[in-house]
């Protein structure tokens, strides 16, 4: 068992886990936030994407005990209260989602791409978001809402 | 299109009411829930594809930490517990039935395709049930494989009661004309296709957790369910002998299903059972690489195609020999698929004289196959739009104008096609204008020698379709072998205070039901959108229903809503007519206000509830209290969207690498209720279409073993892989339901692969090319290019 400590949605979090527990079990099952989503086992959907210390993430590849110390952010922790982040309402604009399920990762993913680059092209965001599959909306209205994000978000 | 009274009624492009929980981590999905004290089981799973279960020995794994229980077949059988039933099956050609072997949820004796459900392990914790799983030793005789389905009859029988591997032989249509029609024909122009096997892949795996509660012998399942009614009418009354009284199903959030998610799988069946033998909730959430090897895998067709023309190019006869993989058992809808719903649509939108057509639906030692999303539909439409394009190139004529020349007309309509349909409404010229024009047909020459320049092979390509949405009626489909009805309930329930709700048998799993339906209430009663609550999946709470496939939802559940709504209109009439001691027939209803013409009387909608539960001053003599009606509907026929939708690529000759570069679609749906979401699943059809022409492909290597069995191996379309599309819409109204809508659901999935695969043969048509076999690899295309050149050069 690892004690793990560290910061999830600016809340200070202890537990004592098992070694082998991945970050997004603890972030799941320990924690009991289930916005984090798992779809797939071999690293490659997103649908786990959260941040740690700002950066991208998949969660599902990481052990909770790496984060030791970290910052976590998951989708429970952007909106502002009620006021979503403007990354989520530019989702919500474009109708950038359907089912939901890729939702929590293709937005956190979005967050920090344009973190990187304020004012991405439809190229850059095409390619940004290669590694969140979304099986539902043909990503059409999620680039749309990436674009209308950064917009919001002040790029 | 009907005016929306007010500003979030039908026509509206509403945003989403369900939004936001899906957008702060708050939607609900299956695996998000925890019950107290649950066990967790994990599934040990055939690793052959065919072979004999000789023994299990699971004393080692009994005795491991956490371990709570290991059942096998035997136990299954000693509960006398059924399987999976199929929901529909077909008459043969000789008249006999569908052969229907059993299907136990955990195998019984042997084992049918890697993948199949041998053992469960429950334990405390899923870690504990699989490593406990590692010491369960099963010992197999390893039989050989059927994997080839163009050989599937001459392997070894898979079934004993299914002789020759054939499921079913199904035929449709006029032989002895359609033969005629070849006979005769001017041109005959011949095509075989392969229409690719493919794994749904719905992001949110599947998942289920079952609870028992001794005290009163009831049951709740948690489960991905598309309809959780016929999951409690499967799991109650075919398989675990369960009162559907006491059977709870609730299918909670749901990440998108595609048809993967319609049928009752061994898994939730075997967490239910388990709930009462140990007494405590059980749950199982599957791996990704579970769902893509148990997953019921869709299309997976060889076409054979042979089309006849007059000297004039009309289309004078089509024959279709189809052979179908139904894979290891018989899934709910995997009969239907291939027949009903394949067979009826071979007319597509053209006057074909005459047709024929014959269905062989063949076992092999692969995952069943069943419905995803189009279901038999895409198949048709794909080697229909392919042939159509073969013909053109062969009489050497424009695709559209050879499309054009052989459309229905539009003064046909009601159209009886010779293959059992009746088309109500349709006007295919228009979308096809449309969308030409969209795409700047007349300029692609053009771009093709711009792109010449570059090195770069540009293509265009056309498919123009049909599809029928919302089968029905229940009588028709009974006559054709189907077990269940396939109406649609609604309840709607008005509030003292004016708020409603709304409870549907349809479930939404990405499709916005809760806006869409939302909408057509807030319209008919003229209160806001933000006072009318959907409710849906939770077998408890809604009445009946037969949940979301097929295009349904809003055809023949927004219809039922709207039969409903109807009936409380013509309660509140009455009230309002009490109240205002008017005549009924003078009371008018109309912006949420019951006025009486003529007058300045008028009644809200509020007052109306309100008095409907304070039944002081209230037409007792004539009404019951309570503001609350059902309805079930049953269409009087299929609905039948229809459109054109065209692809352009550019391929590399160096690589082979397909670009698609532009898309431009035109579909008629009837009326839009709402088309931002209408719009959105137009995108996501057409990137599940793209990907079966482009990227997905489920493999099985000759052995039986599934090489495709990951995302590192399947390839699935991202951001990357697509462009934007061009979507636009012309209507022409359905007739028989009273919202005048068709469905949207499919379309895009249906119409989208035969575009792209025409516009890649006509980007290598100047080299020779006259075939592409789906899905168009880098690979292949550079195969086909180098093949061609080299014979050019010989
Ligand atoms: S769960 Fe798929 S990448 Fe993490
Ligand atoms: S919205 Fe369903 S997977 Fe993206």
């Amino acid at each position: 068992m690892t004690m793990v400590n560290l910061t999830l949605n600016g809340k200070q979090v202890s537990a004592d886990v098992p070694d082998n527990t991945l970050l997004v079990t603890f972030i799941r099952e320990t924690m009991g936030l289930t916005g984090t989503h798992v779809g797939c086992d071999t690293s490659q959907c997103g649908a786990c994407v959260v941040h740690v210390d700002g950066e991208s993430q998949k969660s599902c590849t990481m052990l909770a005990a790496a984060a030791e110390g970290a910052s976590v952010t998951t989708i429970e922790g952007i909106a502002n209260g009620d006021s979503l982040h403007p990354m989520q309402q530019a989702f919500h604009e474009n109708h950038g989602l359907q089912c939901g399920f890729c939702t929590p990762g293709m937005v956190m993913s979005a967050i920090e791409l344009v973190q990187d680059n304020p004012n991405p092209s439809e190229a850059e965001i095409r390619e940004g978001l290669e590694g969140n599959i979304c099986r539902c909306t043909g990503y059409h209205n999620i680039v749309k809402s990436v674009q209308a994000g950064a917009k919001m978000m002040g790029g | 299109m009907p005016e929306g009274s007010i500003k979030d009624g039908i026509g509206a492009s509403v945003r989403r009411k369900e939004d936001k929980r899906f957008l702060t981590g708050s939607g609900r999905y299956t695996a998000d829930i925890t019950r107290p004290g649950q066990l967790h089981v994990h599934f040990i799973r055939s690793v052959h594809a065919h072979a004999n279960i000789k023994a299990i020995r699971k004393d080692a794994a009994e005795a491991a930490e956490g371990v709570v229980a290991i059942f096998t077949g035997e136990d299954v059988a000693a509960d006398g517990i059924g399987g999976p039933i199929c929901g529909w099956v077909v008459t043969n050609r000789d008249g006999s039935p569908t052969n229907e072997p059993p299907h136990p949820i955990l195998a019984n004796g042997a084992v049918r395709y890697v993948g199949d459900h041998v053992v469960a392990v429950i334990a405390e914790t899923l870690e504990q049930a699989m490593d406990a799983a590692e010491l369960v030793e099963i010992e197999y005789e390893v039989l050989a494989p059927v994997v080839d389905l163009a050989n599937a009859g001459s392997g070894p029988q898979i079934h004993e009661n299914v002789p020759g591997n054939m499921y079913f032989d199904f035929e449709l249509g006029d032989e002895a004309a359609a033969t005629a029609a070849l006979e005769s024909a001017a041109t005959v122009v011949e095509l075989e296709v392969r229409n690719n096997r493919l794994i749904p892949n719905a992001m949110e795996p599947r998942a289920a957790l079952a609870e028992y509660d001794p005290i009163d012998d009831s049951y709740t399942l948690f489960t991905t369910s598309q309809n959780p009614h016929l999951t409690r009418l499967v799991i109650g009354a075919f398989m675990l002998s369960i009162p559907e009284s006491k059977l709870r199903v609730v299918a909670p959030d749901v990440g998108g299903g595609f048809g993967s998610k319609i049928y009752v799988y061994p898994e939730e069946a075997v967490c239910t059972w388990a709930s009462k033998k140990l007494q405590r909730p059980v749950k199982w959430t599957a791996d990704r690489s579970e769902s893509f090897l148990a997953d019921a895998h869709g299309r997976d067709h060889i076409n054979k195609v042979r089309m006849a023309l007059d000297k004039d190019n009309r289309i004078t006869g089509l024959r279709v020999d189809t052979v179908a993989n139904i894979g290891s058992y018989l899934s709910a809808f995997s009969v239907v698929t291939p027949t009903i719903l394949h067979a009826p649509l071979l007319s597509g939108c053209y006057q074909i004289p005459a047709i024929y057509t014959n269905v062989k639906g063949m076992a092999t030692t692969t995952a069943p196959v069943d419905a995803y999303r189009g279901a038999g539909r895409p198949e048709a439409t794909y080697l229909l739009e392919r042939v159509m394009d073969t013909a053109a190139r062969q009489v050497g004529m424009d695709p559209a104008a050879f499309r054009r020349m052989n459309f229905i007309p539009k003064d046909a309509f009601p159209y009886q096609t010779p293959v059992a349909l009746q088309y109500d409404i349709g006007d295919y010229e228009p979308p096809l204008d449309k969308a030409l024009e969209m795409i700047d047909y007349k300029g692609f020459e053009a771009r093709r020698a711009e792109a010449a320049s570059r090195g770069k092979y540009r293509g265009i390509g056309l498919s123009s379709y049909i599809e029928a949405c919302g089968i029905a009626p229940s009588a028709v489909a009974g006559a054709l072998g189907a077990r269940v009805g396939l109406y649609e309930s609604a309840t709607v329930r008005v509030d003292p205070t004016g708020t409603v709700n709304v409870f549907t048998g349809t479930h939404s799993h990405g499709q916005g039901h809760d806006t869409t339906f939302a909408q057509i209430v807030a319209d008919k009663l003229g209160v806001d959108i933000g006072s009318v609550e959907i409710i849906h999946g939770d077998s408890d709470r809604i009445p009946f229903g037969m949940g979301s496939y097929g295009s349904r939802s809003l055809a023949v559940g927004g219809a039922a809503i709207a039969k409903a709504v109807d009936k409380v209109i013509e309660k509140s009439k009455i009230i309002a007519a009490h109240l205002m001691e008017a005549a009924d027939a003078d009371v008018v209803f109309a912006d949420g206000k019951f006025t009486v013409a003529g007058t300045d009387n008028e009644k809200g909608f509020g007052e109306i509830a309100l008095a409907a539960y304070v039944p002081h001053n209230y037409p007792h003599d004539r009404l019951e209290p309570g503001l609350e009606e059902t309805a079930f509907y049953d269409p009087l026929n299929f609905t039948y969207p229809s459109g054109t939708h065209i692809a352009e690529v550019e391929i590399d000759p160096s690589t082979g690498v397909v670009e698609l570069v532009d898309w431009a679609c035109c579909d008629d749906f009837g009326n839009l209720i709402n088309p931002m979401i209408v719009e959105g699943q137009v995108h996501g059809g057409i990137a599940q279409g793209v990907g079966q022409a482009l990227l997905e492909n489920a493999h099985y290597d000759e052995t039986g073993q599934l090489i495709t069995a990951s995302y590192m191996d399947y390839c699935m379309p991202r951001a990357d892989d697509l462009p934007n599309f061009k979507v636009d819409y012309t209507v022409t109204a359905c007739t028989h339901n009273d919202l005048g809508v068709k469905g949207c659901g499919e379309a895009g999935a249906i119409a989208s692969p035969p575009a792209l695969i025409n516009a890649v043969i006509d980007a290598l048509a100047p080299l020779g090319v006259t075939d592409m076999s789906m899905p168009a690899t880098p690979e292949k295309v550079w195969r086909a290019i180098n093949d061609a050149q080299t014979e050019a050069a010989e």
